[in-house]
């Protein structure tokens, strides 16, 4: 039970002077239950990457399979397992278009052909995950909402579908610190507590640090690093900074200790790790 | 999905037409339709043929292409050809069954006039094909100054094209990003009835118009920012200049158009 991709090859436009090759033989498995993190800087092809695995782009070359079943064929099984994944792209509260926050979360679970209670209980769940009252929300006009409310619902409206692989793009783009703490804390549950597979994309190494399992690093179409962050935040600190990427912040900041003489570990990539370390530290020098 | 489409046709280059001003290449493509008209005997419809040939060729747009930009009007042009050969009497009678007759004048006419209606369309989609949308833009607000006096608000026409043309692109782009994040949600735009397919185009409208009015109103207050007021004064950062190229230019069509007055007239 896996996304596959087998060297996928993807150009936009082949055969006129606007082709261009996002996509160069890329080859990858993401099981279920992964939390992976996919990084590159702008127009590596991450978004090409991740609506190959959606099945909404056919690869020019190679196969993307969910769980087995080839996505590029036209056939009911390949739209059962087009529903396993779950796309929150950038920006998700611009495709709102319902007239009240129920019907825009119901329109996915309806379109996979679930029952009117089936649907209920999928809306009812998807709003509590994303902390949207029911019965506050659910008969508001979504074009009346915040745009944090907004980008909840959109994504609520994705959740509600329960796929087993969701892959947001960028999701925390345009959010302020707390509703992007909240966010991330609602999407981790969701990952322990339903074995749904998460695929971030993000610009925020941070946040890549923080919660994924695995990293991948792709850049100009190719896939260059596959590894848990740990390891690539540890090992090829120049090699990102290279491809227009970065170390995350705590990463930088314990390099930093280290050429002034502190022997912080190469392994620490958060700052509650780099916190706990220090402290341990002061704390030992301190009795010596 | 959508990104096959190319807007407007440009095909970017360097050739010589490319080069041109686009006021030179506005009027030869006007004083060509003019011109087409002119047309009555065989020869001077051979050498409109070889002159837009040569344009063709001079534009250095793959062939294939500009077949293609032909190919729509082919229907029409056969169904004028077939208009006029069945209803034209006249000369020498060909073929005779019933109340049709298809006479030599007939079949002359229709094949003029679809040879017509094909320059036509060779011709302007030439211009369309060598000149970007935003200098032909350029080029129609600079013919139309100087009707300003009579009341033609050349600028505001010109304005209001450019951005509309700035703008196709990006809505393609957000019609092609809303309906595969709905794509990504089940929903289905192919299959069902009319209705259940019109239907099915609500959940990629709704978000279009909405994002839209947002562009327009963000769009305004930038131009606000930058102190927009109309074309009164405003100087542009490419001038039009007329160069070597468009004397070229303004020679050849007129030759044209004399070679033609000539056939038509004086032969």
């Amino acid at each position: 039970m896996a996304i596959t991709l087998e060297q996928v090859h993807y150009t936009y436009s082949p055969g006129t002077p606007f082709a261009r090759v996002a996509l160069q033989g890329v080859t990858l498995t993401i099981e279920k239950g992964d939390f992976v993190a996919l990084i590159g800087h702008t127009g590596s092809g991450k978004s090409t990457l991740i609506q190959q695995m959606g099945g909404l782009l056919q690869p020019s070359e190679g196969k993307a399979a969910v769980d087995g079943i080839d996505l590029s064929r036209k056939e009911k099984e390949t739209k059962a397992a087009r529903g396993q994944i779950g796309i929150v792209f950038q920006y998700p509260e611009h495709q709102l278009f319902a007239e009240t926050a129920y019907e825009d979360i119901a329109f996915g679970p309806r379109n996979l052909g679930r029952s009117p209670e089936e649907t209920d209980r999928a809306v009812r769940r998807a709003m509590a995950q994303v902390g949207l009252d029911f019965d506050t929300f659910a008969q508001r006009s979504p074009f009346r909402l915040s745009g944090g409310q907004m980008r909840r619902l959109a994504i609520a409206g994705v959740l509600a579908m329960e796929p087993a692989y969701l892959i947001l793009d960028e999701p925390s783009a345009g959010l302020d610190p707390r509703s992007r703490r909240l966010f991330f804390e609602q999407i981790v549950r969701s990952h322990k507590q339903q074995g749904m597979a998460i695929i971030l994309v993000t610009h925020n190494m941070d946040e890549a640090a923080r919660y994924a399992k695995r990293l991948l690093v792709i850049n100009e179409g190719k896939l260059l690093y596959d590894a848990p962050p740990r390891e690539i935040f540890a090992k090829y600190q120049k090699e990102l900074e290279e491809i227009g990427l970065a170390v995350p912040a705590a990463a930088r900041l314990a390099a930093v200790l280290r050429a002034r003489g502190v022997p912080v570990p190469a392994d620490i990539i958060t700052e509650a790790e780099l916190e706990k370390f220090l402290l341990n530290w002061v704390k030992k020098r301190g009795k010596k | 999905m959508l990104s096959d489409i190319t807007l407007g046709q440009y095909f970017p280059g360097t050739s010589v037409l490319h080069r041109l001003d686009p006021r030179s290449k506005i009027l030869a493509t006007l004083c060509f339709i003019v011109i087409i008209f002119i047309a009555k005997s065989s020869a001077s419809y051979v050498l409109l043929c070889v002159f837009a040939a040569c344009c063709a060729l001079l534009s250095r747009v793959p062939l294939k292409l500009i077949y293609k930009g032909v190919k729509p009007v082919f229907i029409i042009a056969c169904l004028t050809a077939l208009i006029h050969i069945f209803s034209t009497k006249g000369g020498e009678v060909l073929f005779s069954y019933g109340i049709v007759t298809v006479t030599a004048l007939g079949v002359e006419m229709g094949a003029k006039m679809a040879l017509r209606l094909l320059l036509l369309l060779l011709f302007s989609s030439i211009l369309t094909y060598t000149t970007s949308p935003i200098v032909l833009t350029d080029g129609i607000e600079a013919l139309l100054r100087p009707f300003k006096s009579v009341g033609v608000p050349a600028h505001e026409l010109a304005m209001m094209m450019t951005i509309a043309l700035r703008f196709i692109p990006t809505l393609l782009e957000e019609t092609d990003r809303i309906m595969k994040a709905q794509t990504a949600r089940g929903a289905d735009f192919a299959g069902g009835s009319i209705l259940t397919r019109l239907k099915s185009l609500l959940p990629i409208l709704v978000p279009l118009f909405v994002s839209s009015f947002r562009r327009a109103d963000e769009l305004a207050t930038a131009m606000e920012a930058r102190c927009y007021r109309g074309g009164e004064g405003r100087t542009r950062l490419h001038e039009l200049a007329y160069g070597t190229l468009d004397g070229g230019c303004l020679a050849v069509m007129l030759l044209l158009t004399a070679a033609m007055a000539a056939l038509r007239w004086l032969s």
